[in-house]
């Protein structure tokens, strides 16, 4: 039986925890519900008076609902490919007998590694000699190179961890090794599939760096570049801001609360067998 | 229903070699056991015969036709995992209609053969189940139910039952004869378990370091072993092996053994080995305590219910006797044996069985 004391302090713990990586959070959400007044007020004001005032403004004046479809585009070809991809790499990675497979997916780690800052200049020079600057496929290109890595090493963990007997009786029972792994090895691997998929859309929505680089195209440009580059005629648009950055979250946090249990345990697999 | 034959078969796993050479028939209808210690290359075997390793020589007939090339869902066979190897997302029904599916049977039929299958099976009540909701013996059925649906020319088992408890062991080893009757099929099956493989097989094949040490009836490979080896693995308790020389005394051959200070006579065919040096090896069940040759001193007795079994010590060896379970002598006492000479079993020094 633990203490009150101990009780108490955990609380206390979760509870500073909780409120110091929410509270940006809560302060954008407040302050996109404020009017135009009370977003500069001195002392600010904590109550918001639930004004849509900047949202309807960030879409009407500011072009949101572009960046929106942007990101959702950029970000939603980046997992599709990555996945894909990795699927089929971390699963040759995972079951092939072949030496030298340790030494693969160190050097993807590694790859992983690598400061942004060192490859945004070659990044760049590939796609202006392509002509892909300011298109879709320029972004998206380097983010699946960039978000691989870690695809394969998750969906290579749950390969592992998946009996190989199970795909000896998939090839027994009539599949092919494509139908094998798309019939039984992936259902098997929804957890590893999901956690991935989540933290490479993640990742792509989030990006910041090569998006202000490879997009200059205003009509191009993803969530992050778009808002970072709200200007006002004479002022910040804080309010317009907040609303945006606002509706740039929520998806994630949908998603993340829709698929937390798959999510957990896939982030969890590989420390306990089961 | 098919005949399997295996050809020269060889396998390495990188410098190991796994299957050296060896060949093998399985008769159409038959059920043949592949019985090997651990590592001995069975399951390795039972891979090739399905397709899912390569061997690095040799040849595979099943039925009379080549399949050394061929993938395995176009051997026309079916397997039986250790670890079972259901389809941990599809239900019990799912599990037994997939082979069905992939085959592309149609609904009517994928139906009629589930239903058989679950009825022969007793898993009418399951089949809604998921595999996790299932016991061991439970699962153990819907394994051998989603390899008889489809009715292969070869079912292949891989230590079906080495994951049940003895009682269900006992209980599955009843049914797989009885299927074995009904579906008068070909089967493979792979054991490390002598007793599993004396009650279920019609045909045994030892396996050890890559070969074929024996092959044929149960009974002959206990009571007739070609080597050192099958001898040994063969029986519970194991064989007695007394090393030594066949001389010639007085009126017969006598088997001299100096580090046990033993002279045992030996039958009078025995005498044409004069001056070699053998093995003699004795099953415990004819050596049983009564005026005899034979002496050791009493180490411990093992009551194993209807019976006792009686480990003894002379010199540096070490004997295993049967007797009565209400056979009681106190420990250090010498026991004298009696021995039954025409079951005597004489080996070279090779290990090879003398005759």
């Amino acid at each position: 039986m633990r203490s009150r004391g101990q009780k108490a302090a955990f609380w206390l713990a979760a509870g500073l925890a909780g409120f110091f990586s929410l509270a940006p959070f809560l302060w954008f959400v407040i302050t996109s519900l404020k009017s135009q007044g009370s977003v500069t007020a001195i002392p600010p004001t904590l109550l918001p008076e639930g004004s849509l005032h900047f949202y309807w403004s960030a879409f009407a004046g500011y072009g949101l609902l572009g960046f929106v479809l942007n990101s959702l585009l950029v970000a939603g070809l980046t997992t599709a490919l990555t996945i894909s991809i990795a699927t089929l790499a971390a699963y040759a990675l995972a079951r092939l007998r072949l030496r030298g497979t340790g030494l693969v997916l160190g050097l993807l780690l590694a790859v992983g590694m690598f400061p942004q800052t060192s490859l945004a200049g070659p990044v760049w020079r590939i796609l202006q000699a392509l002509g892909w600057l300011n298109t879709y496929q320029g972004l998206v290109l380097p983010y699946v190179t960039l978000t691989l890595p870690l695809g394969v090493w998750i969906l290579t963990t749950f390969f592992k961890e998946l009996p190989r007997e199970l795909e000896g009786a998939a090839l027994i029972d009539g599949c092919n090794r494509w139908q094998a792994l798309w019939r039984v090895i992936l259902p098997l691997s929804a957890p590893g599939v999901f956690t991935a998929a989540i933290l490479v859309f993640i990742y792509a929505w989030n990006e910041f760096f090569f998006a202000l680089l490879i997009m200059s195209d205003r009509a191009r440009q993803t969530l992050p570049v778009g808002i970072a580059l709200f200007q006002g005629q004479y002022t910040m648009p804080w309010g317009e801001i907040a609303a945006a950055s606002t509706v740039a979250t929520l998806p994630l946090v949908a998603m993340v609360l829709l698929f937390q249990k798959r999510i957990v345990s896939g982030l969890s697999a590989g420390a306990i067998k089961g | 229903m098919a005949e399997l034959r295996l050809e020269n078969i060889s396998k390495s796993h990188g410098r190991e070699k796994v299957l050296e050479s060896l060949s093998l028939t399985v008769p159409d209808g038959g059920f043949t056991i592949i019985l090997g210690p651990s590592g001995c290359g069975k399951s390795t075997l039972l891979r090739l015969v399905a397709g899912l390793d390569r061997q690095d020589r040799g040849r595979v007939f099943i039925g009379g036709a080549e399949v050394t090339g061929l993938a395995p869902k176009d051997r026309d066979v079916a397997m039986v995992f250790q670890s079972y190897a259901l389809y941990p997302h599809m239900s019990v029904a799912q599990n037994l209609a997939f082979p069905l599916k992939m085959r592309g049977a149609s609904k009517t039929q994928i139906a009629s053969q589930v239903e058989r299958a679950a009825g022969l099976l007793g898993l009418e009540g399951l089949l809604a189940r998921k595999p996790r909701e299932l016991s061991g013996g439970q699962r153990q059925r819907v394994a051998i139910g989603r390899a008889l649906v489809r009715e292969p020319a070869l079912f292949l088992f891989d230590e079906p039952l080495s994951n049940l408890d003895a009682q269900l062991r006992q209980n599955m080893r009843v049914e797989m004869l009885r299927l074995h009757k009904r579906l008068a099929a070909t089967m493979v099956y792979v054991t490390h378990d002598q007793v599993e493989a004396m009650t279920l097989g019609s045909d045994i094949a030892v396996l050890a370091q890559g070969r074929v040490q024996q092959a044929g009836p149960p009974g002959e490979i206990y009571s007739r072993p070609a080597n050192l080896f099958v001898a040994g693995f063969m029986g519970s308790p194991a064989i007695n092996l007394l090393p030594g020389r066949v001389e010639l005394e007085g009126g017969g051959p006598v088997l001299s053994c100096p580090s046990a200070e033993l002279k045992l006579p030996l039958p009078a065919a025995a005498a044409s080995w004069g001056g070699r040096s053998i093995t003699l090896g004795i099953r415990p069940e004819r050596l049983s305590p009564g005026a005899g040759p034979l002496a050791g001193r009493l180490e411990l007795i093992e009551r194993v219910g209807p019976e006792s079994v009686l480990h003894l010590s002379r010199g540096a060896l070490d004997l295993r006797a049967k007797a009565p379970a209400d056979f009681a002598a106190p420990a250090g006492q010498s026991v004298s044996l009696r021995a039954e000479p025409e079951s005597f079993l004489f080996f070279d020094q090779q290990g090879r069985r003398l005759v």
